[in-house]
């Protein structure tokens, strides 16, 4: 493997800031790497290697120059292709923008942009977002680096195998029920979801809007905290993002956090976490306690995972996470009317009305149909008060918990997701099963609260698993921090899969 | 599962989606619904009597912007992924009925 592809985003910038690397060089490294095993993993619905030359030309132009350079300068990237960007196409894996090319710019494009970063094209993802494997994409699936049968985890699983077959050297993704954090932990990358707010979602498309925050994947957690730092901050173009400062999140970033209290939510040990998941997590909780942590018990009553004689899981936190995000969902998709842009039948129509209903009927996936049906029926007259009404009450009562849980302690930790990465064809048959490898990650999404999913360790069958940590509104510095004490202390991190040591 | 909704009602969904279904989804619609509403009927285990709804996370209220004028997209840009148009307009089939 290239040298260049084995540096860290920090590495990577401070080498290219030193002249040792030219921005060029990086960015062709990773044109190489992408050209050698993207077609064994199809992270990328495209990729942009003119633009990105023009870009790394145009940072080693600057530093030639002895301009001062931005933190990112040169670093090749990645970003969801549900984030518009006035280069390329913003076709959010559906066949209805296909073809869709965005007037705008989204703010944390932009961002990337302004620190320098080489953008290196635009990922897979669950058509519109709305999955956990990428088998919803209305293009193709993208493969997990780690066993190419299976899955990357969803939405965001382009750009989390982006990362892990380093295909680029950090990436975007978008967070709405888990859609950063589990295919991270199924990829083996750390992937955040910033306090809702944190940043800006102007140009991306809107799926759940309450839910809804984007963040960083990349191969370690001070990546991570120097990705979130370029992204975070209020935008004016943002209604929801928050106007509060955003911390320096690498000042103490290896610096370990005294006497930190980790909340286990028990709600989440139970038998519903199985084998090895729970092995590795335990074991998790043990390096931790040879840190110094204090290992609090703490209680989610509301986010609790139900399992019946038959082995049927269920969760307060599943159904009322799936009521809110088709109701926002059904609401948020309205706009493809196949009018102002995208798929428009080509049969011949009689009124408005048709063209609505059949451009939608044709381009739409079977996954994003039944939650803008699921949506409209929740939300429609004589059902709002029993579902959607319902719902934000119950909302209520898991953030209230989390509230709570965090007068004990600094962080929570538990499992990202249930199971390693399944197999293609695994879950397609069953929706509620698929909605059920959220089970540990949505909770945050209606509360609001920050999460990051870090590498745990490897399965006997040489699979990454992922462990969340969770902590109250805008505490992403102590997150990193905290993050950052598990892989000094375990040694895990930059785990690689087997397919880059060929 | 064994629940299904009746088609008809699925159809009345699909119209108010404005997704015109084939009777394929009808169908498959018809059960996969039935299922993850049934899964839905979970917090109805749960008293939320005196509960306030809470429709966002993090509360902001009166988020206002200046009241000035500021460069947006042109009427070309607006229009450049537009299926059809017709001079500065995104051109549809006729919206009113006959005699209207």
């Amino acid at each position: 493997m290239n040298p260049i592809i084995e540096k860290s985003v920090t590495e990577l910038a401070a080498a290219i800031a030193d002249g040792q690397i030219s921005a060029v060089e990086a960015t062709q490294a990773y044109l190489d790497a992408i050209e050698a095993r993207e077609p064994e993993i199809a992270a990328y619905n495209e990729t942009c290697g003119d633009l990105a030359m023009q870009q790394a030309q145009a940072v080693d132009a600057k530093r030639q120059a002895g301009q001062t350079l931005g933190p990112l300068a040169g670093v090749p990237v990645a970003v969801k292709d549900n984030l518009c960007t006035e280069f390329g196409h913003t076709t959010c894996s559906s066949a209805y923008l296909k073809n869709f090319k965005a007037p705008y710019t989204a703010t944390v494009v932009a961002k990337l942009q302004q620190a320098g970063a080489v953008i290196l094209g635009k990922t897979n993802l669950d058509e519109f977002a709305m999955g956990s494997s990428t088998e919803n994409s209305g293009f193709a699936p993208t493969k997990n680096p780690w066993d190419t049968s299976r899955v990357p985890g969803g939405s965001s699983g382009g750009s989390a195998a982006a990362v892990a077959g380093r295909l680029c050297a950090g990436s975007l993704g978008s967070d709405t029920g888990g859609s950063i954090r589990q295919p991270a932990g199924l990829c083996g990358v750390v992937g955040v979801k910033p306090t809702y707010g944190r940043v800006s979602r102007y140009g991306l498309v809107a799926f759940g809007s309450s839910l809804d925050q984007i963040g960083p994947l990349a191969t370690n957690v001070t990546d991570a905290a120097l990705l979130t730092s370029v992204i975070a901050g209020h935008d004016e173009r943002d209604s929801t993002s928050l106007p509060n400062p955003v911390g320096d999140y690498l000042a103490d970033i290896d610096t370990p956090i005294d006497g930190l209290r980790i909340g286990l939510p028990r709600e989440f040990y139970t038998e519903a976490l199985g084998g090895e998941t729970r092995e590795a997590i335990a074991a998790a909780i043990e390096t931790y306690k040879a840190t110094g942590a204090e290992i609090v018990d703490v209680s989610l009553p509301h986010s609790r995972i139900d399992i019946d004689a038959a082995g049927n899981i269920s969760s307060f936190a599943v159904a009322c996470y799936y009521i809110v995000c088709t109701a926002e969902c059904s609401s948020n998709l309205a706009r493809f009317d196949g009018v102002h842009y995208g798929h428009r039948t080509a049969e011949k129509v009689d009124d408005i009305i048709e063209l609505f209903s059949r451009s939608r009927d044709e381009s739409l996936g079977d996954e994003v149909k039944r939650r803008i049906m699921l949506g409209t029926y929740t939300l429609s007259s004589g059902y709002y008060d029993a579902y959607y009404n319902k719902a934000l009450k119950v909302r209520r009562l898991i953030a209230d918990d989390f509230t709570a849980a965090f007068e004990k302690c600094d962080v929570l930790l538990c499992p990202t997701t249930p199971t390693t990465a399944f197999k293609f064809g695994e879950k397609t048959d069953n929706p509620l099963e698929m909605y059920l490898s959220d089970i540990y990650t949505i909770s945050l999404n209606l509360a609001g609260l920050p999460g990051i999913s870090i590498p745990a360790g490897l399965s006997k069958d040489n699979l990454p698993i992922g462990m969340q940590l969770i902590g109250p509104v805008l505490s992403e510095k102590t997150l990193f921090r905290a993050g950052r004490m598990f892989e000094l202390a375990s040694g895990i991190s930059r785990l690689a899969p087997p397919m880059l040591k060929a | 599962m064994s629940n299904k909704i009746d088609a008809n009602l699925v159809r009345h969904i699909g119209k108010l989606s404005r997704i015109e279904l084939t009777d394929a989804e009808v169908d498959a619609l018809g059960c996969q619904m039935a299922d993850i509403l049934e899964y839905f009927d979970k917090l109805q285990e749960l008293d939320t009597q005196n509960v306030e709804p809470m429709a966002h996370a993090v509360e902001l209220s009166n988020v206002l912007a200046d009241d000035v004028q500021r460069d947006s997209l042109t009427a070309e840009q607006a229009l450049a992924n537009a299926p059809a148009r017709e001079g500065d307009f995104f051109k549809v089939p006729k919206v009113l009925g006959e005699g209207a």
